[in-house]
């Protein structure tokens, strides 16, 4: 018995190959064991989509996750990548511990609003504050899925469960908390709108520290129902996008003109841009205070904003800030870490 | 009665005065007079204000274990005249300050008292409050000098060293209190007194190093890169002495960068997680911590155990349960750290017996942890990790080549038609491991749930229980790699005695009192877990096996028996968990009280008696 199935890799000859030579299909991972219908399976799509699209060769990503349904995911993507399912909440410490040994890793963590927002909360706080180098995903269900349907911190005030009493207690909001920790990089998105998680997530994949997203991501079995406020329905009545980010390769010249002031251009650390289009002409997503100011605004209207929604100045990554040499740490030679017996010598003299 | 190198004294102060300097200028003097010097500092969990004693004991023949009997005592805090009074030994020596009259409780008939007007002499001498409550603690070891012969060219040459030529001013206010105190001694007093020291041969190939600074350079020259931490007393300074030697010796000339990188996490369990992150990523990487980290990164430990990633925690150990007292030592984590985390677990352990030992087991945790792909522990405690420790000096063999273990490159796993992470191909039950970014076919998903030899995740009974058996097997065959029990042995000895890290000063100095006695004895020092096999034939060889440890539930005793089979009861525990180290006569107390129905010992115990000795005689 196993509850892992292995997907066939089948090359079909059509399928468009990216600028590494590669298939959609040498993305993939295993098949799901998540519910039919699950908003992660969406996301997974997603990132095996913008790993494809970016040609990045899948074995120079590890990939990360913590414990619950979210943490699952990993196994379903990039199945040439290292996987690390570790334990609950800890995630951020193992991205952490990775990076500082193999700076060159493209990292990718899968959390979910329990791992990040209750057990893991003080970790996921301070990756923030390290600004690791990490995609960092947060699939946000309201639930605890496999201990069959619990509220987690991020359910609003007033959610109805399946079965029981509302939930009473006070959501935490990863992206407002994001944003006053100091993170580089904040985006929330919706499972159900792959046209706008694509290229938020390529953005993240090349951004250098940490890069967050909230993934709202329905849970079809315990948090899909009437008067949940994290169901398809609710979502897409609820959620207004206010920037939409897409890629500017290096070099490529904008050739179509915008409206003055309806979009922002961020360089990422390999050159390319990130053009962040203002669907609300009043959002600026470079200045913290007036992103944070906005989405409490429309969070009391009762909106949920969306898209990338803070990309600017922070904390450096961590090995900007701890001065590590280019090299992996991993990969230096022993004879640059060991300083040998007559330094050893010498210094024996100090306990003298 | 003259006593030369051979008694104990102690300083009384007052917490953030200064006098750790003071108390190290005078050990570090003694030590370069070639005296065999041991240091306790005995100091309590606080910043400025509460009471410290700094225990030094001098001893030509080399015993540098506690002793808990002074024959001298600075009493610089009137906080703890009472106590440190008591402390004396009859005909011992009272050192206190004479500014003030001879307080009620320091007064004892039995004993001398020698008032020096320390703080008057230093008011007069030095400006500024701050400079005259330092100079009053350099000014005690002056008096010092003239008292029990501190040499006072080598206290003046310490004192070059330690402050150039740039603080020249410094360096001579400091000597100006040393001369204030012993001019006094000298004027007032009969000096040297009865107890004094002695030049001896100059201490060639010896140090003076705690075992925190000490496993500091073995994480440095075995090549950890990656260390995680969360501030905790006793292990703080492995980790600030780490980064201090990763500074001088890890910085990229050219660039200025580091070859190292140091994580302060926001608690033990994140710590734990960075080490087992970096370990997984191919990095040599470690963690500092205490027995309260130990519980917190718990979790974490099991996963490493399970997911067979390399790591090292170093847990300097204090005293517990709880916060417990947090600068007192202890062995109080050897049955924590030897199953450590829920489920079926076993640890390697690695028990440094002092700071010469901490360097190169911290070295050879490394080897062992690639080499098994598991957590390995370096059980050191407070009094080694802290104290100062005469022993060899560190020295390092440059043909040392670091033990990665099975660890898959790229051209191997190139010409591989697959990889499966956990299969048992040489049949010693360590598989082979790739690393993240090395080689598409290397990829495999490490989880601590359920998986099978493949590396998938599995719910089957059978395929589960293949992989938890592989493990065992593993760490079973890891035994022959770890350092071997010390054995020492007497022709004819009936009494077997074991021990284990810090104890073994004391208990060197026990087996040597009872043999000079006529008493035999073998002594076995166990140096890792899980044990060899010559433990357990040395547990059932002897007619009288005492088991001497820090703690109160004889925690070696239980792993002894859990692991060998010998039952408990054959084992007779000698046990001190005061925080306070072993002394050779908390061993020998015990050791004789049992035997007590032997004729000889009959005999030691009424010589002992008769001496003044605090040994009870059974009825």
């Amino acid at each position: 018995m196993t509850t892992s199935i292995a997907k066939p890799k089948v090359h079909h000859p059509d399928l468009p190959i990216n600028a590494i030579g590669l298939t959609r299909r040498d993305y993939e991972g295993s098949m799901s064991t998540l519910c039919a219908g699950c908003g992660h399976d969406s996301i997974t799509a997603a990132i095996v989509r913008a790993f494809f699209e970016l040609s990045i060769q899948p074995h120079k990503v590890a990939k990360l996750s913590g414990i619950g349904c979210s943490s699952k995911t990993p196994a379903y993507f990039l199945r040439e990548a290292h996987g690390f399912n570790s334990v609950h909440g800890r995630m951020p410490s193992i991205a952490t511990g990775a990076s500082a040994a193999r700076r060159d890793l493209l990292q990718i963590g899968v959390s979910g609003d329990g791992d990040s927002l209750s057990i893991g909360l003080g970790q996921f706080c301070h990756a923030i504050r390290r600004n690791v180098r990490v995609l960092y995903v947060l699939e946000n269900n309201g639930v605890y899925g496999l201990t069959k349907g619990q509220f987690s911190a991020s359910a609003d005030i007033g959610s109805k469960p399946k079965r029981g009493e509302p939930n009473r207690q006070a959501p935490i909001d990863p992206v407002l908390l994001a944003l006053t920790l100091g993170a580089t990089f904040v985006a929330r998105s919706f499972s159900g709108d792959k046209e706008q998680l694509v290229p938020i997530l390529k953005a993240g994949i090349l951004h250098n520290g940490f890069a967050f997203i909230d993934m709202i991501s329905p849970c079809v079995t315990f948090n899909d129902h009437e008067g949940s406020t994290k169901s398809y329905v609710y979502t897409r009545e609820h959620m207004r996008e206010v920037v939409h980010a897409d890629l500017v390769p290096e070099r490529e010249e904008i050739e179509v003109s915008y409206a003055e002031g309806s979009v922002a251009e961020v360089p990422m650390h390999d050159g390319t841009r990130v053009r962040l289009h203002k669907v609300a002409p009043d959002y600026d997503p470079t200045d913290r205070d007036a992103a944070y100011a906005y989405i409490r605004a429309r969070q009391s209207e009762g909106l949920v904003a969306t898209g990338l929604l803070y990309l600017g100045e922070g904390p450096p990554e961590m090995h900007d800030n701890e001065n590590t040499v280019a090299t992996p740490l991993a990969e230096l030679p022993f004879d640059q870490l060991c300083p040998g017996s007559a330094e050893l010598d010498r210094l024996m003299e100090d306990f003298r | 009665m003259t006593r030369v190198n051979d008694f104990a004294f102690k300083i009384a102060t007052v917490n953030g005065t200064g006098s750790a300097s003071a108390n190290g200028l005078l050990m570090q003097s003694i030590f370069r007079m070639g005296i065999p010097v041991s240091g306790k500092n005995v100091f309590p969990s606080n910043i400025q204000g509460l009471p410290t004693w700094y225990e030094i004991r001098v001893n030509k023949d080399g015993y540098t274990a506690r002793v808990p009997e002074f024959d001298l005592i600075v009493a610089m805090n009137a906080a703890t005249y009472a106590r440190d009074v008591a402390e004396l030994q009859p005909g011992g020596y009272l050192l206190y300050d004479s500014t003030w009259p001879l307080p009620g409780s320091l007064r004892r008939p039995d004993v001398h008292a020698l008032g020096i007007p320390l703080a008057r002499l230093c008011n007069e001498t030095f400006e500024g409050s701050r400079e005259r409550t330092l100079m009053k603690n350099i000014a005690y070891v002056g008096a010092l000098a003239a008292l029990i012969e501190v040499d006072l060219d080598t206290i003046r040459q310490l004192l070059e060293e330690q402050f150039g030529a740039k603080k020249r001013a410094l360096m001579e206010s400091n000597y100006r209190a040393v001369q204030l105190g012993h001019d006094y001694a000298k004027a007032n007093f009969e000096c040297p007194l009865p107890i004094r020291l002695q030049k001896m041969a100059p201490p060639d190939g010896l140090v003076l190093i705690d075992g925190n600074t000490a496993a500091a350079l073995g994480c440095v020259f075995a090549g950890a890169t990656v260390g995680a931490w969360y501030p905790i007393t006793p292990a703080t300074s492995l980790m600030d002495a780490f980064r201090a030697f990763c500074q001088r010796f890890r910085r990229d000339k050219a660039t200025g960068r580091n070859r190292f990188l140091v994580v302060q996490a926001e608690d033990e369990l994140a710590a734990a997680g960075v080490v087992i992150g970096a370990g997984w990523a191919g990095a040599r990487a470690f963690t500092p911590t205490s027995g309260p980290g130990i519980s917190l990164m718990s979790e974490f430990i099991g996963l490493a155990y399970y997911a067979e990633v390399p790591c090292v925690f170093v847990d300097v150990q204090r005293t517990g349960p709880s916060t417990g007292m947090p600068t007192r030592t202890q062995q109080g984590d050897l049955l924590l750290t030897a199953y450590a985390s829920h489920g079926d677990t076993k640890h390697l352990l690695l028990f440094p017996s002092d700071p010469n030992e901490a360097f190169h087991l911290a070295a050879q945790a490394f080897d062992l942890a690639e080499r098994f792909q598991t957590p390995v522990f370096v059980i050191s405690d407070l009094d080694i990790g802290m104290n100062d420790w005469m022993v060899p000096k560190l020295t390092w063999d440059d043909a040392y080549v670091p033990d990665r273990g099975k660890i898959l490159t790229a051209e191997q796993l190139e010409k591989m038609k697959v990889f499966h992470r956990y299969l048992d191909a040489d049949g010693d039950g360590i598989a082979a491991r790739t690393l993240p970014g090395v080689h598409p076919k290397g990829a495999y998903f490490t989880r601590g749930s359920g998986h099978n030899k493949l590396g998938g995740y599995t719910e089957d009974a059978e395929e589960y229980q293949e992989v938890v058996d592989r493990i065992a097997r593993k760490i079973a065959g890891a035994v022959e790699a770890l350092p071997a029990p010390l054995i020492r042995r007497q022709p004819g000895a009936r009494i077997g005695i074991v021990s284990v890290g810090g104890c073994n000063g004391a208990v060197i100095e026990a087996v040597d009192w009872l043999a000079a006695r006529g008493i035999a004895t073998d002594y076995l020092r166990v140096r890792a877990f899980p044990f060899d096999e010559s433990v357990a034939a040395f547990l059932t060889e002897h007619e009288h096996v005492f088991v001497v440890e820090q703690n109160r539930d004889a925690q070696l005793r239980s792993l002894l028996s859990l692991e060998t089979g010998v039952p408990r009861d054959r084992m007779i525990p000698v046990l001190r968990y005061s925080g306070l180290p072993m002394s050779r006569k908390y061993v020998v107390d015990d050791i004789l009280k049992h035997l007590k129905g032997d004729a000889r010992v009959r005999e030691i115990l009424a010589a002992e008696h008769g001496n003044g000795a605090r040994v009870e005689i059974p009825a």
